[in-house]
């Protein structure tokens, strides 16, 4: 049972940064967006989460800077695909390769001079983990409350999200937008503002996963942080069929994947940790490859129709 | 189904273009016309603290010892396989006299391109092929590991040492069964718990792998892996580590006992000037501790005196030759005699290793 519980505990853990880049990304292509930029945005998110932290002192600042960066690299995004009307692919790759490049390249400025200008290596202030009393206690569900405070904040937002895309007008209107942005148009809804809007958001939530990683998961700067895990955000949106509801269960089953193996190694017993990591991207096929056997099935739980194109008003 | 295909077709795009993502970076001080022209291949950022760190520092000391008389350039996170060859040609069409390749992946590319070229001189660092002007070069880091061991195996209360390591090749074993040897030559109830990541490089699975090995009892953690994480992870719950690769102690702390680490400025500066002086032949380095290209960091304060002495005058042994580590009796996990008492096991074994000694909890496959 404690061992279930720690391997819990780790899983939600290491899961939180999907969640947020996840609900990020689910938001984004919820309103036909495509942003591939991910990987850039969340190493940037905690390159400025970490730097901020480190010279301000203060977790609340870094988060703020995360967000404000998420969203600055987001509205590049928005401008290039929604105004411009740019391919939403050439984009979010050309941001996913500034942003990886950029925070190298800061991570080797911006540290102080006894470091070298290096920010690899400090130490700065972090978010710990906080035990909620009584409830930490308890088995198996103590796992849910032995966690950080972003963690904590995804209890709250992953209904919030769910209420807001699928109760709300708003939300409708979100929708709307990535199905079939003409007859959104027509329908009075601001195909632009909407679209926008999207984006810039999604684009602070995956920064704050990046950030999470600096301040908590990982504490400090090393470059490529993310290793990656920018990428897998992409196969867990398909995972989630573009739920955020659903954004939990991959988020953990991808999260949970490496603490479940290496304690399996640990303890000495052996299954092949290549199977192990092929699952969650096994799933992911097996998920791909219903969508397209059954067409209504895709229809009802699949990509946005409007997903990947440039809307432009007035044309046929 | 076209939106499916596209979709697909930027997942893999995106791959492709992430791999693609390396950086090129030449440093030239007032080239002159004769500079000898270096360049290195790096499989990480040299900003990772570990391997990549200690190789971009041997090729300063280069540059500081022959100044303006060489040129060096490197290009870093270039991944193994196919566009590892892409990159070293490039370097070899632009002119460059030497190319050093410093990660076991870059074999097959870096012979491919040295049978193109063969006025340039190829270095590859870990690897075993070898070509009429490309040699190997690699340091017997498991005498440096071997000593850590000793650390270890005199520190432990749990009597479980952790062990995070990259990838199940010789290379990686090798060190593994130096540092059980080296702990249980003070310590016969120690055990090493060995957890592959299946990466070099990843701050985030190397400090899961680590966090996985505390939770599993072990109260010191050693490594094989490019970052500082795991020592970062045994830190945090108050535990105690051994480095890797550089002087992790610095960045990290005293809990970091000590780390084995490498000094390629040594060999990087003999190298170049043979090369310089026309007395390049190819050939395959492999030198421990007598050499100084590889070392054992100073130890922290933390490390009681005898076991400090201990430390140093097992080195001395080994530097001189009088002890070798992989000397007999050894034994491997199921209790079977490989090395017999009198005997060490020769290079070529030792370069192929693929089992464990007694004493590691762990496979090899």
């Amino acid at each position: 049972m404690e061992l279930v519980t720690s391997i819990l505990a780790i899983a939600i853990r290491a899961g939180t940064s999907l969640v947020y880049a996840t609900l990020g990304e689910i938001y984004t292509e919820r309103a036909g967006i495509l942003n591939l930029g991910l990987e850039g945005i969340m190493l940037m998110g905690a390159l400025s989460g970490f730097a901020t932290a480190y010279y301000s002192g203060s977790v609340a600042l870094a988060l703020l800077a995360a967000l404000a960066v998420g969203a600055a690299l987001a509205a590049i995004h928005a401008f290039l695909t929604v105004t411009m009307r740019a391919n939403q692919v050439v984009s979010g790759l050309s941001i996913t390769l500034f942003g990886s490049g950029f925070a190298s390249f800061l991570g080797q400025r911006l540290g102080p001079i006894s470091n070298n200008h290096r920010l690899v290596g400090l130490s700065g202030p972090r978010i710990a983990p906080i035990g909620v009393p009584g409830l930490s206690e308890l088995p198996v569900i103590g796992a849910l409350f032995t966690q950080d405070i972003l963690t904590y904040a995804l209890y709250a937002l992953i209904p919030l999200a769910w209420f807001y895309l699928y109760r709300t007008r708003h939300g409708l209107n979100l929708r709307a937008v990535g199905e079939d942005p003409q007859t959104a148009d027509a329908m009075g809804v601001d195909v632009f503002k909407v679209k926008y809007l999207a984006t810039i958001a999604g684009g602070a939530l995956v920064a704050l996963g990046g950030a999470q990683l600096s301040l908590s998961y990982t504490p400090g700067w090393s470059e490529n942080i993310t290793g990656g895990r920018g990428w897998i955000v992409i196969a867990l949106v398909i995972f989630a069929m573009w739920n955020p509801a659903r954004a939990v269960w991959g988020a953990l089953l991808f999260g949970g994947i490496n603490a479940v193996q290496f304690r399996l190694q640990a303890s000495g017993t052996t299954i092949p940790a290549g199977f192990l990591n092929m699952l969650p991207y096994l799933a992911t096929i097996a998920v791909l490859v219903a969508m397209t056997f059954w067409e209504s099935l895709s229809k009802r739980i699949g990509a946005p129709a409007g997903l990947g194109n440039a809307y432009m008003r007035e044309e046929k | 189904m076209k939106r499916k295909l596209a979709v697909a077709f930027a997942l893999a795009a995106s791959f492709a273009m992430l791999f693609a993502a390396c950086a090129k970076k030449a440093e030239a001080p007032a080239a002159t016309a004769k500079a000898f022209k270096v360049a290195f291949i790096y499989i990480g950022p040299p900003g990772d603290l570990g391997w990549t760190f200690e190789h971009d520092r041997g090729r300063k000391a280069a540059v500081e010892y022959f100044g303006d008389k060489i040129e060096t350039a490197y290009m870093e996170n270039v991944p193994e396989g196919p566009d590892a060859a892409r990159v070293i040609r490039q370097y070899a069409q632009e002119g460059y006299d030497m190319i050093f390749a410093t990660s076991f992946g870059y074999m097959d590319p870096m012979l491919e391109v040295a049978k193109e070229f063969p006025n340039v001189k190829f270095e590859h660092c870990s690897g075993y092929k070898t070509n009429p002007n490309m040699a190997t070069y690699f340091g017997r880091i498991e005498e440096a590991r071997y000593l850590s061991g000793i650390i270890a195996g005199k520190m432990t209360k749990t009597n479980k040492i952790g062990y995070a390591a990259a990838f199940p090749i010789p290379e990686v074993v090798r060190g593994i069964n130096a540092f059980i040897l080296g702990a249980r030559s003070v310590n016969p109830k120690a055990e090493v718990r060995v957890v592959w990541t299946n990466t070099w490089y990843d701050p985030v699975k190397e400090r899961e792998a680590a966090v996985a090995l505390l939770d599993a009892g072990c109260d010191i953690i050693a490594q094989h892996q490019d970052t500082v994480e795991p020592q970062k992870a045994a830190q945090e719950r108050g535990k105690l580590s051994i480095g890797y690769d550089s002087d992790m102690g610095k960045f990290v702390g005293d809990t970091v006992l000590a780390s084995p680490m490498w000094n390629w400025g040594v060999y990087y500066k003999d190298t170049i000037e043979k090369a310089m002086k026309g007395e390049w032949k190819s050939h395959q380095y492999w030198e421990g501790l007598a050499s100084g290209v590889v070392a054992l960091s100073d130890m922290s304060p933390r490390v009681p005196e005898d076991v400090r002495k201990l430390v140093l005058e097992t080195k001395d042994k080994i530097a001189s030759g009088q002890m070798k580590i992989f000397a007999g009796p050894i034994k491997d996990q199921s209790g079977a005699l490989v090395v017999k008492e009198g005997e060490s096991l020769p290079d070529d074994k030792q370069l192929s290793m693929d089992w464990f000694v007694q004493g590691v909890v762990g496979k090899v496959k």
